[in-house]
């Protein structure tokens, strides 16, 4: 098999992994608001059961999630099974939604109240002291963790193998099985390498561009 | 005319008592000084008057207009609580400047957000806004800060960031001016900069209360002193009253500390 046949076919699952990213990406960063505004909730029901609803997605691996979200309907309801992307999406986005919220929480929380009060007396309305005050001081500070995090899903993309969704390591692990060549499942690392290489790139970006405030 | 009139004002943060039924009124252009040791209640006084925590029993009337009673909650709209928060300003001891503005933007952002509600707004958008700016720079100039308008928070001074909060605060227009501790942050040789810019205010009449631990500044700026002490007001008078014949053992023990 040419070196470009299985590029060819590698590039496949590397569009499917690119999928996974960008879906969850632009689904997870503003659903983790939600949750993180429930777990900073003053109503007491409401954040316990964010908090135990943190607790189960966090608690659990990302892995067997992707596996309950496809199986799980079916075999309790007998619900026809969904596309396998889809319950790999609805996976993911639950699960970095959630993670996104706790990262949201902790860059809220370390705003200090005078920032608030600053706001207050100087006769802002909540919601300006939030856009206009804060929003961009959190920005700032969860950048770093963000970054962590996003570049941690490029490679968690590689678990909806299990639900045999031809991702980037599926396809390799392919080959591997039908060609007896070994050397693809190595050679993605390339892929994620290249990949991360540019999502760091862009994030020291987004730092640099905030850094001409502290704070 | 009382600019200020505190009666009857009691809080409590679960069974400590704070302020332990604090009265007392405040003429329009004076200055007042509030000294105690701490925990004695005076940031507390200075928190409930600008409703930044919320008295349990007590009327606040500013510029004879009720802007809080503990009696009467009734509910106001966002608005109106608004309005009235701005009838005072506040300086705080830690200056909470918003970091990532220059210190122009600092002084006139609220200005520029409120004027957003101004029904000529979207006619006359780019003069309101220019008149903005020229309130911000003059405020900028009357505390010394003309050539800092651009620079941002962290590349100023703890003095530079106090006199942009005291703009900040005044581009507002308060009719009283409270200051909350303004220099227990700040090294010593930086707090004569700021007690400069609290005369400068006080010459042009403005209404201000000021918590301090600055006792020859109290003496020198205020027009009258109030003595807290265990959440009351232990002894009130004119600085030569309170600095130089205390009548109460407790003020006599406080003064003496700052006299080493």
């Amino acid at each position: 098999m040419t070196f470009t046949a299985v590029f060819l076919q590698l590039l496949d699952g590397f569009k499917m992994t690119c999928l996974l990213f960008f879906v969850t990406l632009a689904a997870a960063l503003p659903l983790g608001l939600p949750i993180c505004l429930c777990s900073m909730s003053k109503f007491l029901p409401l954040r316990w059961l964010s908090k135990v609803f943190v607790w189960i997605i966090r608690g659990t691996p990302l892995m067997l999630q992707v596996l309950i979200v496809f199986y799980g309907p079916g075999l309790l309801f007998h619900a026809k099974l969904l596309p396998r992307v889809v319950a790999v999406l609805i996976a993911f986005i639950i699960n970095y939604a959630v993670y996104f919220s706790e990262i949201y929480r902790g860059g809220i929380e370390s705003i200090s109240i005078g920032q608030y009060e600053a706001g207050q007396v100087l006769g802002m309305t909540r919601t300006q002291v939030f856009f206009k005050v804060v929003l961009l001081q959190v920005i700032k500070r969860i950048l770093p963790p963000m970054s962590n995090e996003i570049i941690t899903l490029v490679k968690d993309t590689s678990l909806a193998r299990v639900i045999i969704v031809l991702e980037l390591v599926k396809a390799a692990e392919n080959l591997v099985a039908t060609k007896a060549i070994i050397w693809p499942l190595f050679f993605i690392a390339l892929f994620y390498l290249a990949f991360c290489g540019v999502l760091t790139i862009v994030f020291n970006m987004l730092e640099k561009k905030l850094s001409y405030f502290r704070g | 005319m009382n600019m200020l009139e505190v009666t009857g004002l009691q809080k409590s943060f679960g069974k400590l008592k704070v302020l332990k039924d604090i009265t007392f009124s405040l003429k329009k252009g004076k200055v007042l000084s509030v000294i105690g040791s701490s925990g004695s209640g005076k940031t507390t006084l200075l928190r409930c008057i600008t409703s930044l925590e919320h008295a349990d029993a007590g009327v606040i009337r500013v510029n004879a207009e009720t802007v809080f009673d503990a009696q009467n909650r009734k509910k106001e709209s966002a608005a109106e609580k608004r309005r009235k928060q701005l009838a005072v300003g506040l300086v705080f001891q830690s200056f909470n400047l918003f970091p990532q503005y220059t210190a122009l933007k600092n002084v006139t952002l609220a200005a520029e957000l409120a004027a957003k509600e101004r029904e000529d707004y979207q006619r006359n958008k780019k003069q309101i806004l220019a008149e903005i700016r020229e309130k911000g720079l003059r405020l900028l100039e009357q505390v010394g800060l003309s050539d800092k308008a651009n620079d941002y928070p962290w590349q100023l001074s703890g003095g530079q960031q106090q006199r942009v909060s005291i703009a900040r605060a005044m581009c507002m227009e308060p009719s009283i001016l409270f200051f909350d501790e303004p220099t227990s942050a700040l090294d010593p040789e930086l707090t004569g900069e700021i007690l400069k810019v609290i005369k400068q205010l006080a010459a042009t009449h403005m209404t201000m209360v000021i918590v301090t631990h600055e006792m020859t500044f109290a003496r020198e700026v205020s027009d009258e002193i109030i003595f807290m002490d265990n959440g009351v007001i232990a002894e009130q008078g004119t600085p030569d009253q309170i600095f130089g014949a205390p009548k109460s053992e407790r003020l006599r023990v406080f003064l003496n500390k700052f006299s080493d």
